[in-house]
């Protein structure tokens, strides 16, 4: 899915709550999958200038998971564990979002390349 | 331009969010608000987002900006309604909106406000009888 705009972010948060709801995710924990990928896609969209979400249904033996891929081609992020830290903001924000979302989910995995990009992957088990 | 309402209800404005925020939305909600306490004199604003399935940092520093807004105006700022889920969500997510005063449902929040707005008028009596003193 891209993000391109404001809107594109209430997309991606019905779709992820869609496939949480199939996976049969509790309502916390869909709550807590759809509000992280609310803030990953704001960074996508606010700092890496836009780029796009995966969605991917997970199955490894008895459990199910739900990944979440998100990619920008933006100017990367040359400190990640300052990027990560609380109350750290490079924008306008309250500096929650990657920390924050980090907590919401089970598995979290951050790469990027200064000038090239990010790719912050996401993944919650049922 | 999609709006979200703004009802007025004697001295207090009602805001129901009843549709899924986008950011800009919710900017504009801001907007609205402070244009419309100063309007009409209002002295509370209670936000109904028992509606929201979603609350994220964005949406929680807007609620943040209207309640230290309204205060600056003189109004008061109660949000009702908020969902168990979206609640634990919150915390997790490492906010614990500081300054934004709450309550269950509509009818706690309208006590809350009154009683706030009572106790208001009553530190003004005050002062003026300190003044005619």
């Amino acid at each position: 899915m891209p993000i391109r705009s404001a809107q594109d972010l209430v997309l991606v948060r019905q779709a992820v709550r869609t496939w949480s709801a199939e996976l049969k995710f509790s309502l916390v924990e869909q709550t807590k999958m759809v509000t992280a990928a609310s803030e990953l896609a704001r960074n996508t969209l606010d700092y890496g200038k836009g780029g796009q979400v995966t969605l991917q249904m997970l199955q490894e033996g008895l459990r199910k998971g739900l990944r979440l891929s998100f990619e920008d081609q933006g100017p990367g992020i040359p400190d990640i564990d300052l990027a990560l830290r609380d109350g750290y903001t490079s924008g306008g924000g309250m500096g929650l979002g990657l920390g924050g979302a980090r907590r919401l989910v089970n598995e979290f995995d951050i790469v990027s390349k200064v000038g090239e990009g990010t790719r912050v992957t996401v993944t919650r088990w049922k | 331009m999609e709006r979200i309402p703004i009802l007025r209800m004697g001295q207090v404005l009602l805001v129901t969010i009843q549709v899924d925020m986008h950011d800009q939305l919710a900017v504009t909600l801001q907007d609205d608000l402070t244009a419309k306490i100063v309007d009409t004199g209002a002295r509370g604003v209670l936000i109904d987002i028992s509606s929201l399935e979603v609350v994220d940092s964005f949406i929680g520093r807007i609620l943040g900006n209207i309640a230290t807004m309204s205060r600056v105006l003189d109004a008061q700022t109660v949000v009702v309604g908020m969902q168990p889920a979206v609640a634990i969500t919150l915390v997790e997510l490492g906010m614990s909106l500081p300054g934004i005063r709450t309550a269950l449902n509509v009818e706690k929040g309208m006590a809350l406000l009154q009683s706030s707005m009572d106790a208001d008028e009553a530190v003004l009596e005050v002062a003026d009888a300190s003044l005619e003193d």
